[in-house]
């Protein structure tokens, strides 16, 4: 378990009297999807943000592939490998989706202090965008504004950015929000391809997506972490069940 | 791409409109207008220096007549010990080569371009306007009460600074120098933008978050534009103060500042021809209404407020549309 990609160890952020995240270890394995659930405001993005970089912990430790970097930029996270989509997307929205994966792109190359040639006609960087692009199935899209593009669009450029990335891991904060089936039941395909590339931990509140993809879920409740397992153990585990689950599935 | 080329046209009309007119007025014997297009070209450079930090990275600084004094201040004091033939400071004399002028007014002004930048750009929106303000008046008070340098008098530049193969004394000829810094500055400004440096600026621009997060740290990029556009303002002042054979406090007067976003705004921010266009409408305001009536930035202020209103992109926007970025 030493060779985890992801580990935090003790994570701890309050806003106020609020313990947003409380006390939260987890860790994400080479190679498998960690899928984070949890009703609404359970604190699933806060921990996102903290993993990120966005938000400083109060207390806790946040290791990468080894290395400490709780007290790392978002910038020198990213350049790491951490890879994150958010929640809302949040893309440059007078870009094109090809200049928006062009931008990610440069920056994994890292080379953003460069003054004279034209990035329109870096073949480094037109090239694999084109290629991402069309991976995600936005290829026909590509030259359009990413602030006119369709929700759904908008998810998977957020998509296309994070692979520009070549990330070591991808942090996904509810990919398939307002996707509808057809585009939810595409992206679960894409994921599971996705993970043979670098492990996700992924926050999604579409459980059948979680229940289909997740190697292990971690179940997040009041900032604080009830249950880990996989998908028969989260399903199977009655505090589970109590706190979150409902009466969604009749007992086994 | 329809917009592009009629901007790319549009361009074109504004730069050869400033060179032609001065030669037109050369030929008709009028030195007068000659040193008004003059003028517009260095305002013009000045501006484009602040259309870098404003229209490509969204830094609203209120206080570019800082950099644009530290220019004019460096080409006066050079020029008053050269002189006098007396030295500087540390045994350093002064100088009559522009050359040399420009150099030391780009560093100086770059330099505490990188301090006010370093202590102003984590803050941002009304804060971060304040505070540009806040420096650039310090500058201004500082000018105020330097005895040394004529304190509010300004200091006059007796004999203008000499620049290789060219008669500085002829308006023609400082024009054209003048119409060739801006020039080059323009095809920087374009060649900066169209760079991964541009598309970063720009980005961080729109969306700060998401730059960080695919790795780009806003703060420095944002910093080195900052510094290039202190740069350029500065080397504008520097050439001003030669125009004008005159530096004074006022060159880092809060007007001054305004002055240049005006510019900006009636162009079009971040549009690459708007510091021409708007300094040329700003020179014109100045120039047809400024000797018949006092309140000439009046009437400037309400052709502002109809460009805010209705022309957000500018006069360049409205002719020329929305600009792409591909
Ligand atoms: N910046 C903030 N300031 C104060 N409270 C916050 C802030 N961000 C989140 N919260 C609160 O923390 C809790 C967790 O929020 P969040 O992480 O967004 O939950 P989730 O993503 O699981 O829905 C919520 O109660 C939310 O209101
Ligand atoms: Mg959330």
């Amino acid at each position: 378990m030493d060779s985890a990609v992801l580990e935090l160890e003790g994570l701890c952020k309050a806003f106020g009297a609020l313990k947003a995240t409380d006390d939260v270890s987890l860790t994400l394995q080479p190679g498998e999807i960690h899928a984070l659930i949890g009703p609404n405001g359970a604190g699933k993005t806060t921990l996102m943000a903290q993993i990120s970089g966005a938000q400083a912990p109060d207390a806790g430790v946040i290791r990468f592939r080894g290395q400490d970097v709780t007290g790392l930029s978002v910038a020198q996270r990213a350049r790491l490998g951490l890879g994150r989509s958010f929640q809302i997307s949040s893309l440059i929205p007078e870009y094109s989706a090809r200049r928006n994966v062009m931008l990610a792109l440069q920056a994994r190359q890292g080379h953003s202090y460069r003054f004279l040639w034209p990035v329109r006609h870096d073949r480094s960087l037109t090239g694999p965008a084109r290629a991402i692009l069309d991976r995600v199935g936005l290829g026909p899209r590509a030259s359009v504004p990413a602030g006119v593009l369709a929700h759904g669009e908008r998810r998977l450029l957020e998509i296309a950015i994070a692979l520009a990335l070549e990330p070591a891991c991808f942090l996904l904060d509810e990919p398939m929000a307002g996707m509808g089936t057809e585009g939810v039941g595409r992206l679960v395909a894409f994921l599971r391809d996705l993970k043979q590339e670098a492990p996700i931990l992924l926050v999604e509140h579409d459980m059948d997506a979680v229940f289909a993809l997740a190697d292990r879920v971690s179940v997040l409740v009041y900032g604080r972490i009830i249950a880990t397992g996989t998908v028969g153990e989260i399903r199977a585990n009655p505090e589970v069940r109590r706190a979150y689950l409902g009466d969604e599935e009749p007992a086994a | 791409m329809v917009e592009a080329r009629r901007e790319f046209i549009l361009n074109a009309v504004i730069v050869l409109a400033l060179f032609a007119v001065p030669l037109w007025a050369l030929m008709a014997g009028e030195p007068f207008i000659i040193s008004l297009a003059t003028r517009v070209a260095i305002l013009a450079l000045a501006a484009v220096g602040l259309n870098i930090a404003l229209g490509l990275g969204g830094m609203v600084s209120f206080g570019h007549a800082l950099y644009f004094g530290i220019g004019g201040y460096c080409a006066g004091i050079l020029a008053h010990h050269a002189f006098s033939g007396t030295p500087v400071a540390f045994g350093l004399s002064g100088t009559n080569q522009m050359l040399v002028i420009w150099a030391v007014a780009m560093a100086l002004s770059g330099l505490v371009a990188a301090v006010v930048g370093a202590l102003s750009l984590r803050t941002s929106g009304i804060f971060f306007i304040m505070i540009t303000l806040a420096f650039a008046q310090m500058g201004f008070f500082f000018t105020l009460s330097w005895p040394a340098y004529g304190g509010e008098d300004g200091l006059p530049i007796f004999v203008r600074n000499q620049f290789p193969g060219v008669n500085t004394m002829r308006p023609w000829e400082l024009f054209l120098l003048a119409f060739g810094v801006l020039l080059v500055a323009l095809v920087v400004f374009a060649m900066l933008r169209a760079s991964r440096f541009g598309a970063a600026l720009m980005a961080i621009r729109q969306n700060p978050d998401r730059a960080a997060a695919v790795g780009i740290s806003p703060f420095g990029v944002k910093l080195t534009a900052f510094v290039i556009s202190g740069m350029l303002t500065g080397l504008a002042g520097a050439m001003m103060a030669d125009l004008s054979r005159f530096t004074s406090p006022a060159m880092m007067a809060w007007t001054m500042s305004g002055e240049l976003i005006v510019i900006i705004i009636l162009g079009g921010v971040g549009r690459l021809c708007a510091p021409v266009l708007g300094a040329a409408i700003l020179v014109g305001f100045e120039t047809l209404f400024g000797g018949w009536t006092e309140h000439w930035q009046l009437w400037l202020g309400l052709v502002l407020l109809g460009v805010v209103l209705f022309a957000r992109g500018g006069v360049i926007g409205l002719i020329a549309g929305r600009e792409g970025h591909g």
